[in-house]
């Protein structure tokens, strides 16, 4: 009797003591990683670009969004940015500020121009499809380091790069996620392609980037991203053009006034 | 005078912008929209009619320079309705240049402005006068003629305006429905000698802190809601039917919004204190919007919302919700077509009157929106605004293309 408790002590230790030493090892790197290809993209200060989303369905039939994209960096806090809608027609008009942050809710108005209304939203809807595309909110925001509990899973190959497999825990209990599997490039740091896991475990979508781009000799800018839908069979493949860096945006293009002049 | 001062003041203003122009951009876009009215009922009155056919447009056209420091919109728009002369009517709901400073902003020429943040009622939304022919929900507005300068603080964002030139209300005319046949909105009243041209003035505060936005406000003027009194021209002439005509008096108006994010609920208030030479009273509008993101393991939203209005002049004011309670659903799709379902009710707690509103919208292709919406009314005592409309309960079908 004593003997089988002594031994499911020791195996209960087994269990407990390995995995603790090593799983902190394999947070560090996961962590530090992430950190590194966050802190390689920092500096760039504003940017602006044009996004247009391609959405289909199981039947293969296609719907297009069109929105410029303006963003500026903040010292020790989530982007700011500003997106327009152009497309379909009859949300011309319509736009959307954003004040990210990486440990607290973020802060989001939506204007409505037949209305001449701005209001702030709750910035709860994390897991809700953007625009009725496959892309969540969360999957649109910037990718902050705080946002995640991180696991290094394997170094591997991804078409013939060297990548690192890390898995991402959102800490936030609205996120629409358990976790992302992300693979990231040795060479550059670059996110190549990410897994998103439902709430209930399960794969839900991948996304997948391509046609990098390099920017101010430095910035690394994927101008082709795929997501698809395994659930449902439906995917969006959004594409950025015109990206353009440090054109000396400042706080006045990111608040309430700037809101209801965007065209 | 006033009005030649300000059109010169703009003229300056654009050419000097418009000397720098460098990048230049121009854009219109806009809509045309078809309308059916069906109602329900035969009329409370023998001149309205049971189907109304109409069409409508607004372009809009947009001007940019200065690096978009410099813009110029105008947005004119018309319907032509099959039986309401009234209802028949142009207006300019934009002609302003706006120009983009440091810290501020100046908007001059007509524009549209709102204030609030409740959904039923809007109180303190007071720059624009509502054109109400277009629709009974008060949402939409008639451009207004104004000076706007607006300033951007670490404190918040303050607005100063002055409002030069007065809009009347429009008014269904004697077949329009619903509609009050005997309102006639070209016999107009004004408590100040200026009548139309009363320069009116108005001051806004407005800020946020975390989760709460708030905004104080204070407006100095002409109401633009219009007492309805007996037109003394019926009264002495024999010719006449008897009628109300609108008369507009000044009001003092002190507004507060008050916003709460607090997690899944918006907590929404809306406060009045309007004071004048015939009364002085407090209303209120407030409640809240609970949000389910995710339904029954959809992309659809589900939205609850639930608000009280009241109004410290009781039952037996001219105010429609003095003691009303609203409740109603906001659903939303995300899918593709931007498919949107929206339904309220407002019940009068004292008159015990009911109004039933339901709003379905979705778009097809990437131009057109369909929406269906459906108005109901039900009220038994005469005492009770609803009581006019009564009869009017309809299914309105419209359709809009967009460009």
């Amino acid at each position: 009797m004593n003997i089988i408790k002594i031994g499911l002590f020791s195996i209960t230790m087994l269990i407990l003591l390995t995995p603790i030493s090593s799983f902190a090892a394999e947070e560090n790197k996961g962590l530090a990683i992430s950190k590194e290809a966050k802190s390689r993209d920092l500096g760039w200060q504003d940017s602006q670009a044009e996004m247009e989303m391609v959405l289909k369905n199981q039947h293969g039939e296609t719907s297009n969004r069109l929105m410029r994209i303006k963003t500026m960096e903040q010292a020790n806090d989530g982007d700011k940015s500003l997106t327009i809608f152009d497309s379909p027609n009859d949300v011309k008009g319509t736009a959307f500020l954003s004040f990210s942050h990486p440990n607290d809710d973020d802060e989001q108005w939506l204007y409505l121009p037949a209305l001449k209304r701005v209001k702030r939203i709750s910035s709860r809807n994390k897991s809700g499809s953007f625009m009725g595309s496959e892309f969540s909110f969360e999957d649109l925001t910037s990718f902050e380091v705080e946002k995640y509990d991180y696991k290094f899973i394997r170094d591997d190959k991804l078409d013939g790069q060297d990548v690192w497999v890390i898995e991402q825990f959102p800490k936030d209990k609205y996120s629409g996620y358990t976790k992302r599997i992300v693979w990231i490039d040795k060479a550059e740091y670059r996110t190549q392609k990410s897994e998103f896991y439902d709430r209930k475990g399960s794969l839900l979508k991948t996304l997948t980037f391509s046609d990098f781009k390099k920017y101010l000799d430095k910035y690394w800018r994927a101008q082709k991203l795929e997501m698809v839908n395994h659930q449902s069979g439906k995917s969006t493949v959004l594409t950025w053009k015109n990206y353009q860096f440090k054109q000396g945006l400042d706080e006045g293009d990111f608040n309430k006034n700037a809101l209801k002049r965007a065209r | 005078m006033k009005k030649k001062l300000i059109l010169s003041a703009l003229t300056i203003g654009l050419i000097s912008s418009f000397s720098q122009l460098q990048a230049n951009e121009f854009e219109v876009r806009g809509n045309i929209e078809l309308q059916g009215r069906f109602f329900l009922e035969d009329p409370s009155f023998q001149t309205q009619h049971d189907t109304y056919l109409s069409l409508a447009a607004a372009p809009e056209f947009l001007w940019q320079w200065n690096d978009g420091n410099d813009s110029l919109e105008f947005i004119p728009s018309a319907r032509v309705d099959q039986h309401d002369d009234e209802r028949t009517h142009t207006d300019i709901r934009e002609l302003g240049w706006i120009h983009v400073g440091d810290g501020w902003e100046s908007r001059v020429g007509i524009r549209r402005v709102f204030w609030g943040v409740t959904e039923f009622q809007h109180l303190v939304d007071i720059i624009n006068q509502t054109d109400a022919v277009e629709d009974i929900d008060n949402e939409d507005k008639l451009g207004q003629p104004m000076l706007n300068l607006s300033l951007v603080q670490d404190w918040g964002i303050i607005d100063f305006y002055v409002l030069p030139y007065f809009r009347e209300r429009t008014f269904a005319g004697a077949e329009g429905r619903p509609g009050i046949p005997f309102i006639n909105s070209n016999e107009v009243f004004y408590e100040s000698d200026d009548e139309e041209k009363h320069v009116d003035w108005a001051v806004r505060w407005s800020h946020y802190i975390g989760d709460f936005e708030f905004a104080l406000s204070w407006f100095e003027g002409t109401s633009r809601d219009p007492l309805l009194i007996v037109n003394p021209e019926s009264i002495i002439n024999p010719n006449i039917d008897f009628e109300l005509a609108p008369y507009y008096h000044q009001i003092r108006q002190l507004g507060g919004e008050l916003q709460a994010n607090l997690g899944d609920v918006l907590w929404k208030l809306e406060m009045i204190h309007n004071d004048n030479n015939f009364e002085d009273f407090w209303a209120l509008q407030g409640g809240l919007e609970y949000s389910q993101y995710g339904i029954m393991e959809t992309s659809a939203d589900l939205g609850w919302l639930l608000e009280y209005g009241w109004d410290e002049r009781g039952k037996d004011s001219r105010s429609n919700f003095q003691n009303d309670l609203f409740f109603g659903n906001r659903l939303a799709f995300n899918d593709v077509d931007s498919s949107e379902l929206l339904w309220g009710l407002s019940y009068d707690l004292d008159h015990k009157s009911k109004s039933f509103l339901v709003e379905a919208s979705k778009r097809f292709g990437n131009s057109l929106k369909v929406s269906l919406d459906v108005r109901l009314f039900q009220s038994d005592e005469p005492e009770d605004s609803t009581f006019l409309f009564r009869k009017d309960d309809h299914i309105q079908l419209t359709a809009q293309y967009y460009y």
